[in-house]
């Protein structure tokens, strides 16, 4: 089997087993609790905290914030996973097959009524799905989410889904390390210069330090940039992400004629499949043509041809 | 409204091919519209629109004064490079379809050889201040900054994926000199070449070697369209505008679509031929003479695999045993294209299709009624099918 055929065996699997066994709550709701988190977030709601004004209320009485739910059945600094619980087992399969780091991504509540001080909570928690392997510019991951329910006897008080990526760990994120920029002032001489729109100068500033950035929109990468959502979302905002830099020539021209200002002839173009998963074109520097063939590591280096223009290009991986 | 079969070229027009006009290109296009009017039987107060590229140097307003053609009713302009050419016929049978006009003349006139040479880095081109440019700006610095450039990335890939070569490449090039060699009017004519030749010839972008290109040439052309039952009317025998479409893919960009999940192909060319079938109400079958835009061999592969003629990565399979000559089942530019006759953008290849419609043609094939016409690969692109009733 694939690895990825691996996973979604475990997750299918996983999911069939249905909920955990439900897990009571180490204490009751109570009014303790209640006051610390209130006061550490800032709610001060007196419906929470204040006898006399909660019996006025709709409540009649002391009720606790419903966004407290997780915290009835959360198992303490040594508490450890239930054996039956879906996510430490999803995760183990996971971490099993390399996908080793984690990162919440998201998660809903649903709230149907309203805690008071004595009750007992119990939670239960089943594997909902898995989904990848997905590129993101964290790394290669799986997105599992999973649904748990929180009752008091018989009756669901409320539930959340909750969904985690288990990715690849990448160095990425950092600042690459020992970028080369390489002083190139002999292709100022006739350099055909970018054009730079808003869209595009956080890429050309970035290479200037020895960055080759990448355009994200939420999960997705984009290159060449853009002003608008790959999705569609005209509310949404770019960011960019520091490419790694490394990646495998997808495509590649050998150009003998005519002359191309700044250039010496012969010189060999790139286009580069990152890592990352996105096309990125620049000159493979310092390569002799015959040994440049598809699927040739290379690394991304950066031509500094003066103060206002860094070009990026490639060189093979050493 | 149906657009197929209501207008058609009832004249065309060319100057000389050369390399070096000795005139102007106001000169030349003048000289071309006023040759296809002679041809049309019309005369310069007939017409009221006129079309040509946008890349065209010449302005509607200067051809129209230079010819005493007086009121214009309709003018317009395509953008895109060589993907225009077809379009102006689109854009002029739209035109007379709705009455908009009556008659009008699509034209394409430059000295492309002796003046602006395409084949050279154009750094206007790198320095245009708009969304092309910007475009421009990931690929011209980097040194993917000529035509032949931006096509190799595509034909090495191309090679990588389906196992194609360099001599089928040059297979193309070898069909295209062999048709130019008995066009007396072709630049090349009396001047075949070998596979060897083209094997011999030198790299221009690895992997297109000199004999992958096509020519630089100075000259111009014009199409007169008027709507059909008017063309039926004039001394030729009409090239029906059977059917007239443009496209654009996915992910398009002017030369450097490189970021589709395929690079190998030309979908916006599938876009054209999907709509040509359709608005014809033909195969690929039924087509008796294809004149493929051959700015760059490896394009004319890729335009048979998207226009339906066989699969993907088959057409090096496809021309083999002559099926592109002259007495082949799809004889392929019989002018001997861009490569071979000249390159005047596209325009000289309607020409020759309406030529063999009216059995005028220097390589004349017989009973040759269906013609398809494709416009600039790897732009946004166009197509035709002309058809002689």
């Amino acid at each position: 089997m694939t690895e990825t055929e691996r996973i979604e065996a475990a997750a299918e699997r996983i999911a069939a087993l249905g909920a955990s066994a439900p897990v009571s709550g180490r204490d009751p709701v109570n009014q303790a609790m209640v006051n610390n988190w209130t006061e550490a977030l800032g709610d001060d709601n007196p419906v929470y905290t204040d006898h006399d004004f909660a019996e006025s209320s709709v409540h009649g009485g002391l009720v606790a914030p419903p966004a407290m739910a997780q915290v009835w059945t959360m198992r303490g600094l040594h508490g450890t996973r239930a054996d039956d619980d879906p996510l430490g087992a999803m995760m183990a399969v996971l971490d099993e097959e390399g996908f080793t780091s984690v990162v919440a991504t998201n998660s809903t509540q649903t709230y149907h009524r309203y805690l008071r001080p004595g009750e007992h909570v119990a939670a239960s928690t089943r594997l909902e799905d898995v989904t990848g392997p997905k590129r993101t510019a964290l790394g290669e991951g799986w997105f599992v989410t999973t649904r748990t329910t929180w009752s008091a006897g018989a009756e669901v008080v409320a539930e959340m889904t909750f969904r985690v990526l288990k990715f690849r760990p990448s160095a990425r994120a950092a600042a690459p390390e020992g970028a080369r920029i390489i002083d190139a002032p002999e292709y100022a001489d006739g350099v055909l210069r970018p054009v730079i729109s808003r869209d595009t100068e956080f890429f050309w500033q970035g290479t200037k330090v020895g960055e080759l950035r990448i355009q994200r929109w939420g999960e997705t990468l984009r290159h060449p940039p853009g002003p608008v959502d790959p999705g569609g979302d005209l509310d949404a905002k770019p960011d960019y992400v520091v490419a790694r830099g490394t990646g495998k020539v997808y495509s590649y021209v050998v150009h003998h004629h005519p002359k191309v200002p700044g250039k010496r002839l012969p010189f060999v173009v790139a286009l580069v499949e990152l890592d990352e998963g996105v096309r990125v074109l620049g000159e493979l520097i310092d390569a002799d043509p015959a040994d440049v063939h598809i699927g040739l590591p290379v690394q991304a280096v950066f031509l500094r041809v003066d103060d206002e223009l860094t070009l990026p290009a490639w060189e093979v991986a050493t | 409204m149906n657009l197929s079969g209501a207008a058609a070229i009832a004249g065309i027009g060319a100057t000389e091919f050369s390399k070096d006009s000795g005139r102007s290109e106001l000169r030349l296009a003048s000289e071309a519209v006023h040759a296809a009017l002679t041809d049309a039987g019309l005369a310069p107060s007939d017409v009221d629109g006129l079309v040509t590229f946008t890349m065209d140097g010449n302005a509607e307003i200067a051809v129209a004064r230079e010819l005493g053609i007086g009121d214009l009713r309709f003018f317009s302009r395509v953008h895109y490079g060589g993907g225009a050419a077809a379009a102006t016929v689109q854009q002029a049978a739209m035109a007379v379809a709705t009455g908009t006009a009556d008659v009008v003349v699509a034209y394409r006139a430059f000295n492309e050889r002796s003046g602006q040479r395409f084949g050279q880095v154009s750094s206007a081109a790198a320095q245009q201040v708009n969304t092309s440019g910007v475009d421009n700006s990931f690929t011209y610095p980097m040194g993917i900054a000529t035509p032949a450039a931006t096509v190799a990335m595509l034909a090495r890939r191309y090679l990588h994926d389906y196992g194609a070569s360099s001599e089928d490449f040059g297979r193309i090039a070898v069909i295209d000199r062999k048709h130019a060699a008995t066009n007396p009017n072709a630049w090349f004519h009396g001047k075949p070449i070998t596979l060897d030749d083209h094997q011999a010839s030198r790299w221009i972008a690895e992997p297109l070697r000199l004999l992958d290109c096509c020519q630089e040439s100075d000259g111009g052309v014009a199409l007169v369209i008027v709507s059909a039952d008017r063309a039926r009317e004039l001394p030729h025998p009409p090239a029906v505008v059977r059917a007239a479409a443009q496209g654009s893919g996915p992910d398009q960009y002017v030369m450097t679509s490189y970021y589709r999940h395929d690079l190998a192909a030309l979908p916006e060319m599938n876009v054209v031929g999907r709509q040509l079938w359709q608005q014809a109400g033909i195969a690929p079958s039924d087509v008796d003479v294809a004149v493929l835009y051959d700015h760059f061999t490896p394009y004319v592969l890729l335009q048979l695999e998207e226009l339906g003629f066989c699969r993907r990565g088959e057409a090096k399979d496809f021309i083999a045993d002559g099926r592109l000559e002259l007495d082949g089942s799809l004889p392929l530019n019989p002018h001997g294209g861009q490569l071979g006759e000249a390159y005047i953008h596209g325009m000289n290849g309607i020409a020759e299709a309406v030529r063999q419609l009216r059995g005028t043609a220097a390589n004349q094939i017989p009973d040759a009624h269906t013609v398809l016409v494709t416009a600039g690969t790897g732009v946004p692109t166009s197509g035709l099918i002309l058809t002689s009733s």
